[in-house]
């Protein structure tokens, strides 16, 4: 199944909104690096009718090497999460309820 | 950080662009996202992360109010797995 990029994302904006195509390049570079300074300086980025990408702390826990089984502890860590809003999970249940897996 | 800021934002940084051109681009990028994963697609955004759907088998599910049991069909749901610049990016720094 097809996969959407950047180059794709790129095309989009130069040929809907009219952008030239290295003004369109660096639009999809911005757009996605807006959000990651947000998330690196610890802000939710809230975007209705997606979603909302937020931050979760998880404490130390304890570890194991699958290789060796020996046992490291896993290091306490920020890492980010997404929820889908509403619109978006209904429009992707709309298209694939019931049915087989891709 | 929410959808009207970012397109502030945007525009600050592109002051030769027409005042709605910022805000054409989000819809135009975040429709985009949305449609190719409602028609099954992925997203992968090097750097940022991707994006792809995760199966819901069916199962029987209650009603909270009434308490019947009523079937809940299979389905499935957008899932974000983040990319490694913004994993590094993110978490706190390496002590």
């Amino acid at each position: 199944m097809t996969t959407l990029t950047k180059a794709e994302l790129a095309d989009l904006l130069f040929e809907k909104v009219g952008l030239n195509k290295r003004e369109a390049k660096d639009m999809v570079e911005a757009f996605f690096e807006e959000i990651r300074m947000q998330l690196e300086a610890g802000e939710t980025v809230k975007l209705s009718g997606f979603g909302n990408f937020q931050l979760r702390d998880k404490p130390q826990r304890p570890g194991r090497n699958p290789k060796t089984g020996e046992e490291i502890p896993i290091t306490a860590r920020r890492v980010v999460t997404f929820h889908p809003s509403q619109k978006l999970k209904s429009m992707v249940e709309k298209t694939y309820h019931g049915t087989a897996r891709t | 950080m929410t959808r009207s800021d970012l397109i502030a934002k945007l525009a600050e940084r592109y002051t030769q662009l027409q005042g709605k051109d910022a805000e054409l681009a989000v819809k135009v990028i975040l429709d985009s996202m949305s449609s190719i994963l409602s028609r099954g697609g992925r997203i992968e955004i090097r750097g940022f992360g991707s994006f792809a759907l995760n199966y819901r088998p069916p199962r029987l599910g209650r009603n909270p109010k009434s308490g019947d049991k009523v079937q809940v069909p299979a389905k499935y749901v957008p899932h974000f797995k983040a990319g490694k610049e913004l994993r590094e990016r993110v978490d706190f720094p390496a002590s």
